[in-house]
């Protein structure tokens, strides 16, 4: 059984399909790439998965579990971490605290519960603190942790954002353009670290632009075009593929 | 000015001053999780000072107030899941009509259960009579409880959003909501505990003054006005900023008594409240650029 099956997967914005009849499945232990054109479809794909939108039709199987349709807050405590294109940081918190938050689904005592004897949890708050740094230390921003994540760089925001995200210890984690706005050294850098988090057992599913960095890390790949799969391979492959030369080429 | 005059004077403005902040950083703490100002704020006061003299007959006095600070909580609560929870996506002028609204019911069940009468929580220490002579000013001890029960309150309140998990959720929800529910977090749980947290929080300050101020049905909306006009002065969602901002409109209105009639008093803050507004609508420790940022 796939991690995460798509099957027959529509999203209509009015007339447009913006996602049409997408089928396709993410094998445990692998990097999968989604690329496509601009208005391919991408995105809303991602946004369909992750439950920040509803499909039209079809259905979405995480863990063998129909997800499509429940929230994201829902999905994203069942094991499906996401990123977005434009980071997400939390404002006025360190590195380190924007992992600690990440950590929060970890096995806690109910929210009340919790809230009344807060601040003298130490244990499971020395816990967390020490599993978020080793978290930042294994993206190796340790060195930052102690600084306002909004004043980092863009590359060490790219890498706090992934440290929060494996916070969560999904099963799945799901990649919006994690090369967006990153130069080159940046983009190759976050390439390693995305092989790193598979060879830990993570799934990876992205989205991505960046062709050097796709053909680098990916195991297999699917192409959309105007919502539409039209190819799903392995990246030599796909590189030959008549098809998908085409779309990106033109005739 | 003597010296004893002026640290009675001080005395007053402070003890004011902490119930001002106390209200504000309510105020603030929905504000923060949810962008709108609840100006139902001042009833938890009320409620908590009413439902502690009411089980005073019942209970002996720290348990009345524990009991009444626990139920104005599970209030809190209440009004948050019936009135707000499930609205979708509401907009802030709706949201803010819905808390006056809020605001004036419980009122109304204020005095129908209540009634009209003003009352009070005997002085938790001593009696109307007993004082403290602090550099020849006479003090009451009960001045000292609002004062340090505020005090704890704050440094409490710190703790719990600076090294708790819980609180770093709620703050992560309000620096950014689409991230917190990428990392699992429940928004609508989050915004209906910083309803029980202001509700907490208010109705404790509610029990520590009714001595000196006593309470009343209609408490909350006088309340209200100061906990905004130090909630905007502070910079909203500043609570570092709400106490400081307390304080100084605390002791601008006790000094004000010297200079003019004590009927002013309440007009001095409405005036700062619109110079404010006029001038600095962000406060004065508010940034400009965050508050663009906000939606209100």
């Amino acid at each position: 059984m796939a991690l995460l099956e798509i099957e027959n997967l529509h999203r209509r914005f009015g007339g447009l399909h913006a996602v049409n009849d997408v089928s396709f499945a993410v094998q445990a232990g692998q990097i999968k790439a989604v690329i496509g054109p601009n208005g391919a479809g991408k995105t809303t794909l991602f946004n369909l998965v992750s439950g920040a939108l509803v499909p039209s039709s079809g259905v979405v199987r995480f863990q063998g579990r129909e997800i499509q349709g429940r929230r994201p807050f829902e999905i994203a405590a069942r094991g499906m971490a996401r990123t977005y294109q434009n980071i997400k940081m939390f404002t006025g918190m360190t590195a380190l605290e924007n992992v600690m938050v990440g950590c929060h689904l970890q096995g806690r005592a109910g929210f009340l519960a919790s809230m009344l004897h807060a601040p003298w949890i130490w244990e499971e708050e020395l816990e967390i603190r020490n599993k978020s740094m080793e978290l930042l230390e294994l993206l190796e921003i340790a060195d930052y942790a102690h600084i306002e994540a909004t004043s980092l760089a863009f590359g060490q925001q790219r890498a706090v954002e992934l440290a929060r995200a494996l916070a969560m210890q999904p099963a799945l984690l799901l990649l919006d353009e994690p090369a967006a706005g990153l130069n080159i050294y940046e983009t190759a850098e976050v390439g390693r670290l995305i092989s790193k988090i598979r060879d830990m057992g993570i799934t990876v599913l992205l989205v991505e632009h960046d062709m050097s960095l796709v053909m680098d890390i990916s195991d297999e790949i699917v192409v959309l075009c105007f919502g539409e799969k039209i190819a799903e391979d392995l990246p030599l492959a796909i590189q030959q593929n008549p098809d998908v030369i085409r779309i990106y080429l033109g005739e | 000015m003597t010296t004893e005059l002026f640290v009675q004077y001080l005395f007053a403005g402070i003890t004011y001053g902490s119930i001002y902040a106390i209200v504000a950083i309510g105020f603030n703490i929905i504000y923060n999780t949810t962008g709108i100002i609840n100006f139902a704020q001042g009833e938890f006061v009320m409620l908590g000072g009413m439902i502690a003299i009411s089980l005073l007959p019942l209970l002996p006095l720290p348990l009345a107030i524990a009991a009444a600070v626990g139920l104005t909580m599970i209030i809190g609560a209440l009004i948050e899941m019936i009135f707000i929870r499930w609205l979708k996506s509401p907009s802030v002028l709706r949201m803010i009509i819905i808390t006056i609204g809020i605001s004036i019911l419980t009122r109304e069940a204020a005095v129908h259960i209540w009634g009209e009468n003003i009352r009070a929580l005997p002085y938790f220490v001593g009696n109307e009579i007993s004082t403290i002579g602090i550099l020849g000013a006479r003090i009451s001890p009960q001045v000292l409880w609002v004062v340090g029960v505020c005090g704890v309150m704050v440094a409490i309140l710190h703790l719990f959003f600076q090294t708790s998990s819980v609180g770093r959720e709620m703050r992560a929800c309000a620096a950014n909501r689409m991230a917190a529910i990428l990392c699992g977090i429940n928004p609508r749980n989050m915004v209906t505990l910083s309803f029980v947290l202001s509700a907490g929080m208010g109705a404790l300050a509610g029990c520590v003054m009714s001595p000196i101020t006593y309470s009343q049905y209609d408490m909350g909306t006088g309340l209200a006005i100061k906990g905004f006009t130090v909630a905007i002065l502070g910079g909203l969602g500043n609570s570092g900023g709400a106490v400081v901002a307390g304080l100084l409109l605390g002791a601008i209105e006790a000094f004000s008594v010297s200079v003019v009639p004590l009927a002013f008093k309440d007009a001095i803050s409405i005036a700062i409240l619109l110079v404010i507004l006029f001038v600095r609508p962000h406060g004065i420790f508010g940034s400009g650029e965050a508050a663009r940022l906000k939606a209100f």
